[in-house]
């Protein structure tokens, strides 16, 4: 079976002449549905350039990038708006919510922007993360770990293939991590979405499928599962 | 539509100032659009009232006084009256002078001399037009409210010269914002001479007149310069002739030049409110670019916010303005309001906010969606 997001070669170059800055060197990775993957490494070292190479929000410098069979590489910018909306989920750091709407019409938010076949409950999806109960709750009303689960909601309701996730722990302390990560692991497994998280948190590895390790915008294997 | 009601709804209060900006200069633009057609009434309604198309005063006559300085041969009016699409030519004299009436009430009065049964001869609402007798006179209806009567007798300072009301128009006829009377001409000559009443009048006193009265045929063009070569006289439209009566130009640019900075201060400061509101929102624009949002959808959702907001306040703005508007009009303060500039004012009031929020909004949704991921919020 092929994966869902596969990364070929994939080398991006910031800046130019002598302040290039090599973010992702030669970088090789696959994901297929219902897996699991997680990307560690210390700041600096490209992670973040994964997920925007992944995401369709940059184009890389060399090699292909593919998800559900489309070369993201050479697809419009409005063909990439359309795949971004469709296929992928992007879960930010801290939620990235918006402060007007309520838990509930944040995770309505995504289908106002376009058609989406066949998206996922509002309502259920939010009892699922366990903000059923907070659904009339604007952000600043919301603790760090809520907003995180509503930002899980938002994401995954237009039945994504590909979830990206940024640093989803940075605010969040050690028992509340290890909920919301728990938490995208099952949503990975159960529905079948191919995720990649990056993070600089080691407790949380043990709730994915892999792990990569990102030095100096290289990707290395490290465990397995 | 979503996120643009929600938002407005979110940040009511500061949605509801920036409403109260809008909506006070909106109010200053019916205030201020009201001053400038009352004083143009004041200054000109009786010129816009007179059925001609255009005047022809004396040749070369200095253009911003020539209602005041303009000296013409009534003769001229059978060779503009011969012209090509003109279908009536008439004598008009102008002059202004102090009155007062048989009650001592003091008033000024813009003396119009016509030849009784001309087509410048005034249709009265109350009372009779002017008739066979010298010394007739028909007055403005503003006149009548401040209080002259039909049949008051008014006294012309310092000649003596006596008038007496027989009709009253319909409408506001003043010129340099003082009361239209109509006379007869020859009695306007006669004024205009200084004759006083029992003087023995020469003959040339009668050939004299401030302009000829021009009325082109329906549809008609009259070649202006034609008739001036002809007569020896310089033509002005009606429209230009009202930048020679008294104070005209001088008043209205002022109004206008404060009207034009109003319209240029209201666009910067709506699309100044739009721009910082849209930079505030830089981070959560970037957000939904990533999550698939298009241009277009946050185009919109922008556009809805900024109409919502401009045409509440305007229309708020409006009334307050129609109702100071009321407040003012019973005072002597001249104030007029009417519906075209008014709703002139307001479009584009609200299409420069538009413009103002779109353009803000264009140069955001260009925005980086990488954003999104380096934000720490």
């Amino acid at each position: 079976m092929t994966p869902v997001l596969d990364l070929d070669e994939v080398t991006l170059l910031h800046g130019d002449g002598e302040d290039m800055v090599t973010a992702l060197d030669h970088v090789t990775l696959s994901v297929d549905s219902g897996q699991m993957v997680a990307v560690v490494g210390p700041s600096g070292s490209g992670k973040s350039s994964l997920l925007a190479v992944a995401g369709a929000l940059v184009t890389p410098t060399s090699g292909h990038v593919s998800l559900g069979g489309i070369d993201l590489t050479t697809a419009t910018r409005r063909q990439l708006s359309r795949i971004r909306r469709e296929r992928l989920g992007f879960v930010f750091q801290s939620g990235n919510l918006i402060p007007a709407l309520t838990a509930s019409d944040q995770v309505r938010l995504p289908l106002t922007f376009g058609k989406v076949k066949n998206p996922r409950d509002p309502r259920a999806l939010l009892e699922e993360v366990g903000m059923g109960h907070k659904a009339d709750r604007r952000p600043h009303q919301l603790s760090g770990g809520e907003r995180q689960r509503v930002g899980i909601a938002r994401a995954l309701v237009t039945r994504p293939h590909v979830l990206l996730v940024d640093e989803p722990t940075a605010a969040l302390d050690r028992q509340r991590s290890q909920d919301v990560v728990a938490l995208l692991a099952r949503e990975a497994h159960q529905h079948g979405v191919a995720t990649v998280m990056v993070t600089h948190d080691h407790d949380v590895l043990h709730h994915c499928d892999e792990v990569y390790e990102m030095i100096d915008g290289k990707l290395v294997v490290t465990s397995r599962a | 539509m979503f996120l643009a009601l929600r938002e407005l709804i979110f940040a009511r209060g500061r949605f509801a100032l920036m409403g109260l900006v809008v909506a006070l200069i909106a109010m200053l633009m019916v205030l201020l659009s009201g001053l400038s057609v009352g004083l143009a009434n004041d200054g000109v309604s009786g010129l816009q009232r007179l059925p001609v198309t255009s005047l022809a005063f004396q040749k070369n006559v200095a253009k911003d006084s020539a209602f005041t300085r303009s000296v013409v041969s009534r003769d001229a009016v059978a060779t503009l009256a011969a012209q090509d699409g003109v279908s009536e030519a008439a004598p008009l004299g102008t002059t202004l002078v102090n009155a007062r009436s048989g009650r001592g009430l003091e008033i000024d009065l813009a003396l119009f001399g016509v030849e009784p049964g001309s087509f410048i001869d005034p249709v009265v609402a109350t009372g009779s037009r002017l008739g066979q007798a010298a010394d007739e006179v028909v007055i403005s209806a503003t006149a009548a409210e401040s209080g002259i009567e039909l049949g008051d007798v008014l006294t012309v300072e310092p000649l003596g010269t006596k008038l007496r009301v027989v009709g009253i128009m319909s409408a506001q006829n003043t010129f340099g914002h003082v009361e239209v009377g109509y006379l007869p001409l020859r009695t306007w000559q006669e004024i205009r001479a200084g004759v006083q009443p029992g003087d023995a009048v020469p003959a040339r006193v009668y050939t004299d007149v401030t302009a000829i009265a021009v009325a082109a045929e329906q549809g008609a063009r009259v070649d202006l310069a034609a008739g001036d070569n002809a007569a020896g006289t310089t033509s002005m439209t009606k429209q230009e002739s009202y930048g020679a009566s008294p104070g005209y130009t001088a008043e209205t640019s002022t109004l206008q030049m404060i009207e034009a900075f109003l319209y240029v201060i209201s666009a910067l400061v709506v699309g100044a409110f739009f721009t910082v509101l849209t930079i505030q929102r830089k981070q959560e624009i970037a957000v939904m670019r990533a999550m698939g949002a298009s241009t277009r959808y946050l185009l919109r959702d922008s556009i809805v916010q900024s109409v919502v907001l401009l045409v509440t306040s305007t229309g708020v703005g409006i009334g307050l303005g129609l109702a100071a508007g009321a407040a003012i009009s019973s005072s002597p303060m001249p104030f007029a309001l009417e519906g075209g500039p008014i709703a002139v004012a307001a479009l584009l009031m609200v299409a420069l906010g538009v413009v103002g929020a779109a353009v803000a909004v264009l140069r955001i949704a260009r925005v980086d969606p990488l954003i999104a991921l380096g934000g720490n919020r």
